[in-house]
């Protein structure tokens, strides 16, 4: 009996990773407890950055809170969109587009003047 | 007459949903559609960038401004504490959402404590995202009335046009996937959510994340970085 619903929960749990494509295991539950205990800190981070005036006026503070923003994005994609776990396909997908979309932000901001400005290349 | 081999499809999975690859096709599809509303996005935010800082009258951003014509002095418009706020339920909302996907492929498995019933209630997690999306809506919906009421609308300037379209969009966004969320919970409390609808809870999943990540980065972009 016990074996019987062992293998049924086994089956069960190979159906699921086939129907999401999943090339390994999930996180656990505890897994994205943590995560977003870090992603809420990476925010009160960068809300803190925003309010300390002497550092806004530095040239740190924009790529400080890039940064952050970044690791905010990249936890999110990899754990909770599964993508550190899922098809390479998926990421390819999802990479491609992004690197795209992120290639075209820089190209119309320096097309427009607006980084080659903050970058000392236009005055 | 030379023939080409195909990719054998296992017989099981013809009319199932499955490609060539052996990848559930919805799947191949959501991740193909998040690749283009990461351009759509992508346009939105290098338009609100490259208008920033172009406005001819106020109310701006981070900076107060003074009506010349009335003498009226605006403060700055973006607040910064009810955003954060914001941010920090849309983030909270992700976790709910993992937590309802891990509860509908797990739902065969034995639940011996409270803590494992509770983790384990895909109605639970599921309210708990639509009712933090709904809560993110509110705060812009607040957020939204407070600018018109300080004078900043949609017409009034550059940063006007471009941040109510840019926040605009993504609310929009937010309001499908909150509609999406409450099908799937009225599916759930109507037939129950198992492992062979674990696909459907992902490909919703998947897209509420998106919705999420997107935020990251207009919180970052729009109301940080000055």
């Amino acid at each position: 009996m016990s074996a019987d619903s062992s293998h049924g929960t086994d089956a069960s749990v190979d159906a699921v990773e086939h129907a999401l494509g999943a090339e390994h295991e999930h996180p656990t539950w505890s897994v994205y407890w943590k995560i977003a205990t870090i992603l809420t800190v990476i925010t009160v981070i960068e809300v803190w950055c925003y309010y300390l005036p002497g550092f806004v006026s530095t040239a740190f503070f924009v790529p400080t809170l890039l940064a952050l923003s970044a690791a905010k994005f990249v936890i999110v994609v990899m754990f909770y969109m599964h993508l550190k776990y899922d098809h390479k396909l998926f990421r390819v997908l999802f990479t491609g587009p992004l690197i795209i979309a992120m290639i075209a932000i820089t190209a119309l901001l320096f097309l427009f003047g607006k980084l080659a400005i903050r970058t000392g290349l236009l005055t | 007459m030379a023939t080409t081999a195909l990719p054998s499809i296992p017989t099981a999975d013809v009319g199932h949903g499955y490609t060539t690859t052996g990848l559930p096709h919805r799947k191949v599809a959501i991740w193909a559609f998040i690749g283009s509303e990461c351009m759509l996005f992508a346009s939105l935010i290098s338009t609100y960038l490259i208008y920033k800082g172009r406005s001819v009258k106020g109310p701006f951003p981070h900076e107060p401004w003074t009506d010349p014509s009335t003498g009226h002095v605006f403060k700055p418009i973006l607040n910064i504490p009810v955003t954060s706020c914001s941010t920090f339920v849309l983030l909270m909302s992700s976790l709910a959402m993992v937590l309802a996907l891990a509860a509908v492929e797990n739902r065969d498995k034995p639940k011996v404590t409270l803590g494992d019933r509770i983790l384990g209630s895909s109605r639970l997690w599921l309210f708990m995202t639509a009712l933090l999306g709904t809560t993110f809506l509110g705060f812009q919906a607040f957020e939204f009335t407070s600018f018109v009421h300080e004078g900043l609308s949609i017409r009034t300037n550059l940063f006007g046009s471009s941040f109510f379209t840019l926040t605009g969009f993504h609310g929009a966004h937010v309001t499908a996937g909150v509609i999406w969320l409450l099908t799937m919970l009225a599916i759930d409390f109507k037939r129950g959510l198992g492992p062979k609808d674990a696909l459907n809870v992902d490909i919703m999943a998947l897209y509420w994340h998106f919705v999420d990540v997107v935020w990251i980065a207009i919180f970052t972009l729009v109301y940080l970085i000055r």
